[in-house]
């Protein structure tokens, strides 16, 4: 009898999944580069210095695969957990105490911290070896974006366990946005915005009441940092990061001396 | 966190956790050790390295006594905390970080050895170690959410000595006139096993980490929100940090609008002004000096050090604690900062301050305004629109030979980009000289610089 794993892969139903034989010889590692839609974000063959885990530190993968760990938990706790000023922080309570395998809110809490520092940590390294000279220097300014959208994501979920940690650290965040200039109502030049005597930039209308629906860290702005958080952020994000990758394989994969 | 403890209670509930502490940096040193005599068959340095070991493994036995005579043998002494306490400010912590900073950059050469860094590690987790057992310094850095970045200084101290290391040695190539490393043996190899199991180790790594994480510290959750109970001090999230440390020096719209999109600017216009065509692909610093020191000076000093200011040492009011300096919401700093147009008129000419009268009309305010506040607003033009050129008319002195290769345009964002970040440097260091508050203050429209 062949071995259990041969009969395994030459089973209809492997072959109907995987469209190709076990990548065994040197052909096969090609075609599985090709045919399968996981691997197939990769190029069949790489520069040996450029995939070096000494020199990528593989921290761009990490930092992707912190976001594929973030949005698998972030599903799950979605679960449990009500955007409502009313059951916030008693849905939180119950993940804590009473829910079996309660470590989903520590794996997203951390992992969050976790891809903010190893955002900055690819950063370095892609600085660090120059790889945002030509041709790379528009993935560059992508790579910014995603870094901000980072952040925005981390910080938007600050707010939603709705504690004292959450509503205040939000407070101090946003508490800028009232000093935007021309656009908060105490930023430089928003007075000068004024249509016969009538301030337009007011605590109920200017960045800041845009960015919380309403004058203070209240019920709006737990709706609105939820949505942002769970479904406008993440959506760029992944956009993005998908025109990040593409353009790694247009701009002539990882970077090497010239 | 500690204040309904005792200190016998305290050190009973971490001296466990020290103990593991100190073995697991043993068995760091264990295998350095192992490596050294395996693998580069240098015994003397093996012989050095397993007495660390051993060090850590007895040192790790006297904490988990748990009893205080015993730990305080392995603690920093309280008269070195108190000097360390009275000697640190913003002043000293700031400058400090960056001598050090700098001096390691000028030496990098000898201590990217992995002997000289091992060392360094070793040091830094002996600094922790003998200072967890003070309730102060254990309260700030094992806050649950202050772990990360107790991790992020010590992943950064790694990466940095990664990255210098292999620019040493590439630099020291490129002067012989050989390539550097990462364009030898670079031949193309198949995706498929060298990089995919790569990342499926990563991804294993990263999960058992992750895990392991999550079942021994716990995700904060602190009362149930109270827009009246203001908590002392406020903290943005600790990666904003660095922007709260900046609302001492700037007023928010600086601080939090303008710098942050000027940094996030700068950092976008990066490749687009650095026209070096060299260093692409490979770690050098000499083949890039200008870049390299600039982004070192905003990532690590100006981001990073900040951060670690805002997190581990800004207390209530946020005031100024030393390591192991108790918080108390009680201290008082003298704050008794004057603005220039103070200084100018007042305590220089000896005159009034001009002061419009809220019923003139605006122009007249305004003229008010500009005279009270002239010195600051023309310094700031000069600052801006006059340096520029100026720095780049010396005969290839200065910034001139950058001028040159860079054109007008790319000259004038890149000296503008550079100025703007000279400007938190700047105002630290009027405010820690002169008690200077603000250099342009319009209080009447919002507008304080
Ligand atoms: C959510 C955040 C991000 C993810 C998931 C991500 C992912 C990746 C991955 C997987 C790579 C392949 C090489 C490597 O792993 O180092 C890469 C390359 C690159 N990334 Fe990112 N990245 C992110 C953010 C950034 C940021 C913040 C920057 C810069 C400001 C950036 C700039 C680049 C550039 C220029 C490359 C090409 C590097 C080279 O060819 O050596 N990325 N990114």
């Amino acid at each position: 009898m062949p071995p259990i794993g041969e009969i395994i892969r030459n089973s209809q139903i492997w072959k109907s999944i995987f469209r190709h034989p076990a990548p065994v010889d040197r052909r096969n590692r090609i075609v599985v580069m090709l045919t399968n839609f996981f691997l197939h974000l990769h190029p069949v063959s790489a520069k040996k210095q450029g995939i070096a885990l000494s020199y990528t530190w593989c921290m761009g993968g990490v930092t992707f695969f912190l976001f594929l760990v973030e949005t698998v938990t972030g599903v799950l706790l979605m679960f449990y957990y009500r955007p409502t000023i009313e059951w916030a922080y008693s849905d939180i309570l119950v993940l804590r105490d009473v829910t079996s395998l309660g470590i989903l809110r520590e794996l997203h809490r951390w992992g969050a911290h976790a891809m903010v520092i190893t955002v900055w940590l690819h950063m370095y390294r892609v600085f660090l070896t120059g790889s945002y000279k030509p041709p790379r220097e528009f993935n560059w300014v992508l790579g910014v974006i995603l870094l901000l959208l980072t952040l925005l994501l981390s910080f938007t979920g600050y707010l939603l366990p709705w504690d004292q940690l959450a509503i205040w650290a939000i407070t101090v965040g946003s508490n800028m946005a009232r000093a935007a200039p021309f656009l908060g109502h105490e930023g430089p030049g928003s007075q000068l915005l004024s249509v016969g005597g009538i301030d337009m930039i007011t605590n109920a209308s200017d960045a800041r009441f845009g960015l919380l629906g309403a004058r203070f860290v209240g019920e709006e702005t737990l709706n609105r940092f939820y949505i942002l958080h769970c479904i406008a952020i993440p959506l760029g994000a992944a956009l993005l990061l998908a025109i990040h990758f593409w353009r790694i394989r247009k701009d002539g994969g990882i970077s090497s001396p010239m | 966190m500690h204040g309904h403890l005792t200190y016998d209670e305290f050190l009973a509930s971490i001296s466990g956790f020290l103990c593991s502490y100190y073995l697991a940096v043993a068995v760091m040193n264990g295998l350095f050790a192992v490596y050294q005599w395996k693998v580069n068959g240098n015994q003397r340095l093996a012989v050095v390295w397993s007495v660390v070991g051993l060090v850590c493994v007895i040192m790790g036995g006297i904490v988990s006594s748990g009893d205080a005579g015993m730990i305080s043998y392995v603690s920093v002494p309280d008269s070195i905390k108190n000097m360390i306490d009275a000697a640190m400010m913003p002043v000293t912590y700031s400058l400090g970080t960056l001598a050090i900073l700098f001096a390691l950059f000028i030496t990098r050469e000898y201590w990217v050895k992995p002997n000289m860094a091992w060392l360094g590690l070793n040091l830094m987790l002996i600094f922790m170690g003998l200072s967890i057992a003070d309730v102060d310094f254990a309260a700030i850095v094992m806050k649950p959410d202050n772990v990360p970045i107790v991790g992020l200084i010590f992943l950064l101290a790694f990466f940095t000595w990664l990255a210098t290391y292999k620019a040493v040695e590439n630099d020291r190539r490129i002067a012989q006139g050989e390539l550097p490393l990462e364009a030898i043996d670079n031949e193309k190899v198949l995706v498929w096993p060298d990089l995919v199991y790569t990342e499926l180790i990563c991804m294993v790594g990263l999960t058992a980490f992750l895990l392991l994480w999550a079942i021994v510290l716990q995700a904060p959750l602190e009362e149930p929100a109270s827009s009246v109970k203001t908590p002392n001090p406020s903290k943005a999230p600790w990666y904003f940090l660095g922007l709260q440390e900046m609302l001492v020096y700037y007023d928010p719209w600086m601080a939090g609008v303008m710098l942050p999109n000027m940094v996030v600017a700068g950092l976008m216009a990066i490749p687009y002004i650095d026209f070096n065509k060299k260093g692409n692909g490979y770690y050098t610093i000499n083949e890039r000096k200008f870049a390299y020191l600039t982004f070192q000076f905003g990532f690590l000093v100006l981001w990073i050090t900040l951060i670690v200011m805002g997190t581990f040492l800004r207390g209530p009011n946020w005031n100024f604690f030393g390591f192991y300096e108790t918080w108390d919401a009680h201290k008082v700093q003298a704050m008794n900062n004057v603005d220039l147009s103070q200084l100018f008129w007042v305590d220089l000419l000896h005159q009034p301050l001009p002061r419009p009268d809220p019923a003139d009309p605006f122009l007249i305010k305004t003229l008010i305004i500009f005279k009270r506040e002239v010195i600051g607003i023309l310094g700031l033009i000069g600052y801006f629109a006059i340096l520029p050129p100026l720095l780049a008319m010396k005969e290839k002195r200065l910034f001139q030979p950058l001028y040159r290769r860079m054109g007008l345009i790319r000259y004038m964002v890149m000296a503008n980009l550079f100025l703007w970040m000279a400007t938190l440097p700047i105002k630290m260091l009027a405010r820690w000289t002169m008690d200077m508050k603000y250099f342009i203050s319009i209080p009447e429209y919002f507008i304080n610089f």
